[in-house]
């Protein structure tokens, strides 16, 4: 097989037939879409329908007939519906309901008196018909006789249907609808405040000579390292009714929007800080020399030269956050007070309420929102290709102590701001009854005595990272690795780009929703994984699994194609290229992928709050739960493990980074 | 088509395998009974029964019951042990309850009995609404103690009170339930127009405005007892409060899933359930449990708490569940500017 591609043909144009290795990638590329098919769009799917599923009172199906006052039924059985026709007593919209709906059998019997000795009978006119008597389920067709005593218990239940009911229901029902302005506004103050301050970090690490740069890059990521809604808890301990600067506050509540933009800031900060920091990194200097020679000031050449040099970098790091703020949970649930989100709406409909329908309704509201985002990053991505040129000269700033020192006392005060949050935390935690005993205690670390899960969830938390690290970074190392260096096939390669980018377009709420929906549905197969660490590292990978793929994407594409020819020439199996090449190679872009998965997977809470069993608690949604039942100390505590933990991770990524780098990439030392 | 079946497959059982198995009957018991009893109730069970091991499922109850109904055509479950008995009988209106009459049911207070026969739940304790009051931060602001429901609306208290959401939190809904059995319908709404006027915020969590009440965050919390009293002993500056129209409550009850492979031992559990030893140990927390006699006073619970428990009528409570909470969400929660 091999060798007749390899034949020179002379005459018709050459196409080259498909090798071993070729199937082989192209089976693997495969299974890898279908696992992407399976982890998201089939469980997306399953939620998308459950939203269209309906819950409507047929009154057709119940049939009544009504005794004399000597209990004697003379009276022809008439149906619910000819009942409703005739009195008018329901409107259509009325007969809408929900799952929990239920219709007093006796608003069909205007004269009704539970003391009346008449006597009442109900059957269904079918078996669907279903009706409480007194908190008991009956159905079927059967005569049931009452007495006006308990036909008065008598409750119609509704039948399911399909349709756009509670869409509808939805958009009138202010207070639901009212959250998507809520979370647009807020999703929208943030991005402007985090890119501005993101903007400025940036801007003084790549353009000022000023001192401690390590220090503060290290500083500006610590909140990638906690749970989103540890800012909020360092809030309330700051600024709640007894915080400690209170004051500056100056009567406003910390509870609604003032909190949760400030915290939103906090935890998107590193996100923005990075990609900007990318972007002004590929200025290029050869500009920047061309506004001096022209004499511009240092004002003009900043909006000429540096702002669109970095405009997509800006807008990028906007829409991340945008997304980022608009479909987190944990925040807006410990600080939100009355203002509502969509993110915490779901989290009400279905827990609060069990009303899975609305939930479903929320989450596909929640969606568009998220999908426009990510289409305007994506197409802005597209364009930020022709930016860089080989030419290009990188820029390298220049002393000047006026500017270094205010750069310095910038990043200081930020520095000042992510560090004092976390420190409050740690604070919180050791804190023995805040605020009437301020003594020191570790007992805020006795987690088995309270909710969620205890010293498991920890320890299960640690579990399902490695596993997610481990399992994530070889599904996605692969995957990407089939996808760029397979030839050919571009349908379905693009296809499968399509589905490794469409999972930074779901917020984790909807995705954990839609896990539910799909896996715990008896007539699938996978049914068996639902209550399992497996689907929770399922969902994570699948969660997480865009950045991690882009990432994987960029270090494979640094290498040449040649390898690939040069392997095929040598008889070398695309396989022992991948060990004995491609992946000792691209090792630190690997390590990348799974410290990003480990840090992620034990801080996430939203995708999985739906999801966890009882074995399988989580530190992530033990804060949640902790805060939630007003354990806010414990809460915190078990915060800071989580950071404790991830800056271990980090530590250890940065050892073996340093310690692979000096082994494998030696050869990019000339 | 098989292959990533298969992968997942293997991947998931390569997890399971570090779960491990009893070779006793275990049963796996959903519950919403506070974290650190669970050990306890489940000790003093095996001390009679060691041949049956209980895994738990807990989380709170609104939790534990959206996580019943999802799993509704598909039950995991065995056992409910300690979930509110109005998400009971939820769960009992949608055929997912096993009725079961335990040996024994007749010792108990007709109030904490199912009405069906056999009976779908059995009561283990009641769960009674309080106020908690922090007596520090009250004399801060200069705020005389509440005595009644209605002294909570006095313009006094304006900020200075928070309840829980009921549209999140089961508490919340009891105690809306409650005014609106006790203040009727339309005195019910007019008196939550009044209150809706000094609540700081809705929580998301019913044990939350005491926990708050207690650091001090709020003074005033609409909470339940049994949480007060805990506070209480952790040293929290608060009285419990017991409102002189009277209290809403709810009961912790117990139920076997229908479709429980594991029948026999999910009806020994349920027999054992309602024992006096049962009793005495849910009495470590509760002043009110379901056997007369059994209960012995709790340190820190208010007097008269159960005198002042209201004829609470469930069936009606849960009847009108999505109307109230319908009306409720359409006069405060779509105020979503919080207030200051």
């Amino acid at each position: 097989m091999t060798r007749a591609a390899e034949r020179v043909s002379s005459g018709r144009p050459l196409r080259a037939r498909l090798g071993r290795d070729d199937i082989i990638m192209r089976g693997y590329m495969t299974v890898i879409a279908v696992y992407l098919v399976v982890a998201l769009a089939l469980p997306l799917w399953a939620m998308m329908s459950k939203s269209f599923s309906t819950y409507r009172f047929d009154l057709r199906l119940y049939e009544f007939q009504v005794s004399d006052e000597a209990g004697a039924f003379h009276a022809p059985p008439v149906t619910a519906h000819e009942l409703n026709q005739r009195l008018r007593i329901a409107s259509s919209a009325d007969l809408a309901t929900n799952a929990d709906g239920r219709l007093p059998a006796t608003s069909f019997f205007p004269d009704f008196s539970f003391r009346s000795p008449v006597k009442y009978r109900i059957r269904g006119t079918s078996d669907d018909a279903v009706y409480l008597v007194g908190s008991d389920r009956t159905s079927g067709t059967q005569w049931v006789e009452l007495s006006s005593n308990e036909f008065r218990r008598v409750m119609l239940r509704p039948v399911a249907g399909r349709g756009l009911d509670n869409y509808s229901t939805y958009f009138s029902t202010p207070s639901l609808f009212h959250s998507i302005e809520n979370s647009l506004f807020i999703a929208f103050v943030s991005t402007v405040i985090t890119v501005t301050l993101a903007f400025g970090f940036a801007y003084a690490l790549s353009r000022s000579c000023m001192p401690l740069k390590p220090v503060f890059r290290l500083v500006a990521v610590l909140p990638i390292l906690v749970p989103s809604l540890l800012p909020g808890i360092a809030l309330v301990y700051l600024f709640g009714n007894q915080g400690m600067l209170k004051e500056l506050l100056l009567g406003h509540s910390i509870y609604g929007p003032i909190g949760i933009v400030i915290g939103s800031v906090f935890f998107t900060f590193p996100h923005a800080m990075i990609i900007i920091t990318t972007a002004l990194a590929i200025s290029d200097a050869r500009l920047y020399e061309a506004a001096v020679s022209l004499k511009a000031s240092k004002w003009k050449t900043f909006w000429t030269v540096t702002i669109p040099g970095a405009r997509y970098g800006l807008i990028s790091a906007a829409f991340v956050v945008f997304n980022l703020v608009i479909t987190d949970f944990g925040l807006p649930k410990v600080i939100g007070g009355q203002y509502n989100m969509l993110a915490v709406d779901i989290y009400k409909q279905v827990i609060g309420q069990q009303n899975f329908e609305m939930g479903a309704v929320v989450s596909v509201v929640l969606l568009v929102p998220a999908l426009i985002a990510f289409a305007v990053d994506r197409f802005v991505n597209k364009r930020q290709v022709a930016l860089l040129s080989a030419r290009s000269v990188p820029y390298a700033p220049q002393p000047s102590r006026r500017f270094d020192w205010l750069c310095f006392g910038y990043c200081a005060l930020i520095a000042v701001f992510l560090v004092g949050l976390v420190a409050v935390c740690q604070f919180a935690a050791l804190v023995k009854f805040w605020p009437y005993d301020l003594s020191l205690s570790l007992r805020n670390y006795a987690f088995d005595l309270m909710d969620g899960g205890g010293w498991d969830s920890y320890y299960n938390s640690i579990e399902m990272a490695l596993w997610t690290a481990v399992i994530g970074t070889f599904v996605v190392f692969t995957g990407a690795y089939m996808v760029e260096k397979t030839k050919g096939f571009d349908s379905g390669r693009s296809l499968f780009q399509l589905l490794a980018m469409l999972p930074m377009a779901i917020p984790g709420m909807v995705l954990g929703l839609a896990y539910i929906f799909f896996f715990n549905n008896p007539s699938n197969p996978l049914n068996a994984l639902y209550g399992t660490m497996a689907i929770l590292v399922i969902c994570t990978v699948t969660h997480f699994y865009t950045v991690s793929h882009l990432t994987a994407v960029t270090a494979l594409k640094q290498m040449d194609r040649e390898f690939e020819s040069v392997a095929a020439s040598l008889k070398q199996p695309f396989y022992k290229l991948l060990s004995r090449v491609t992946v000792p190679v691209c090792l630190p872009a690997v390590l990348d992928i799974s410290i990003y998965l480990f840090v992620n997977a034990m801080t996430t809470v939203s995708a999985v709050v739906f999801l966890y069993a009882p074995t399988t608690t989580l530190a992530s949604v033990a804060v949640l739960n902790m805060d939630d039942a007003g354990d806010i100390a414990p809460a915190a505590a078990m915060g800071m493990m989580i950071f404790y933990t991830n800056a271990g991770a980090r530590l250890v990524h940065a050892i073996l980074s340093r310690g692979v780098l000096a082994r494998t990439q030696a050869w990019r030392a000339r | 088509m098989n292959k990533p079946t298969f992968l997942l497959g293997a991947l998931a059982g390569g997890l399971l395998l570090t779960s491990g198995a009893a070779a006793q009957t275990s049963l796996t018991v959903y519950t919403a009974v506070e974290a650190e009893d669970l050990k306890r109730y489940a000790e003093t069970f095996n001390k009679d029964h060691p041949d049956i091991q209980i895994n738990w499922v807990r989380d709170s109850t609104g939790v534990i019951t959206a996580k019943l109904l999802a799993e509704k055509n598909n039950p995991q479950a065995d056992v409910v042990w300690g979930l509110a008995a109005t998400s009971l009988l939820l769960l009992k209106t949608e055929g997912m309850l096993e009725p079961y009459a335990p040996k024994g049911v007749d010792m108990l207070d007709k109030k904490f009995v199912d009405k069906g026969n056999p009976p779908a739940w059995v009561g283990m304790d009641a769960w009674v609404a309080s106020i908690c009051f922090n007596t520090v931060e009250a004399a801060k602001l200069g705020l005389k103690a509440p005595g009644s429901w209605k002294d909570l609306t006095r313009p006094e208290y304006k900020g200075h009170v928070i309840m829980p959401n009921p549209n999140s939190s089961g508490t919340g809904f009891l105690d809306v339930s409650s005014w609106l059995q006790m203040f009727g319908e339309e005195g019910g709404w007019t008196y939550m127009d009044a209150l809706h006027e000094n609540i700081a915020r809705y929580t998301h969590s019913g044990s939350a405005p005491c926990k708050l009440a207690a650091s001090g965050e709020i003074p005033i919390g609409v909470s339940f007892a049994f949480r007060g009293a805990k506070s209480k002993a952790a040293g929290a500056p608060i009285d419990i409060i017991v409102p002189s129209e009277g209290v809403g409550w709810d009961m912790e009850a117990s139920a076997i899933i229908a479709g429980t492979a594991h029948l026999e031992a999910a009806k020994t559990l349920l027999d054992w359930s309602i024992t006096r030893t049962a009793n005495e140990m849910y009495n470590t927390g509760y002043a009110v449990v379901a056997m007369p006699g059994v209960a012995k006073p709790v340190q820190h619970f208010p007097e008269g708490l159960l005198e002042a428990m209201i004829e609470n009528d469930f069936e009606w409570a849960a009847n009108n569940r999505k109307r109230i909470l319908e009306e409720w969400q359409k006069r405060y929660d779509s105020k979503s500017e919080p207030k200051s």
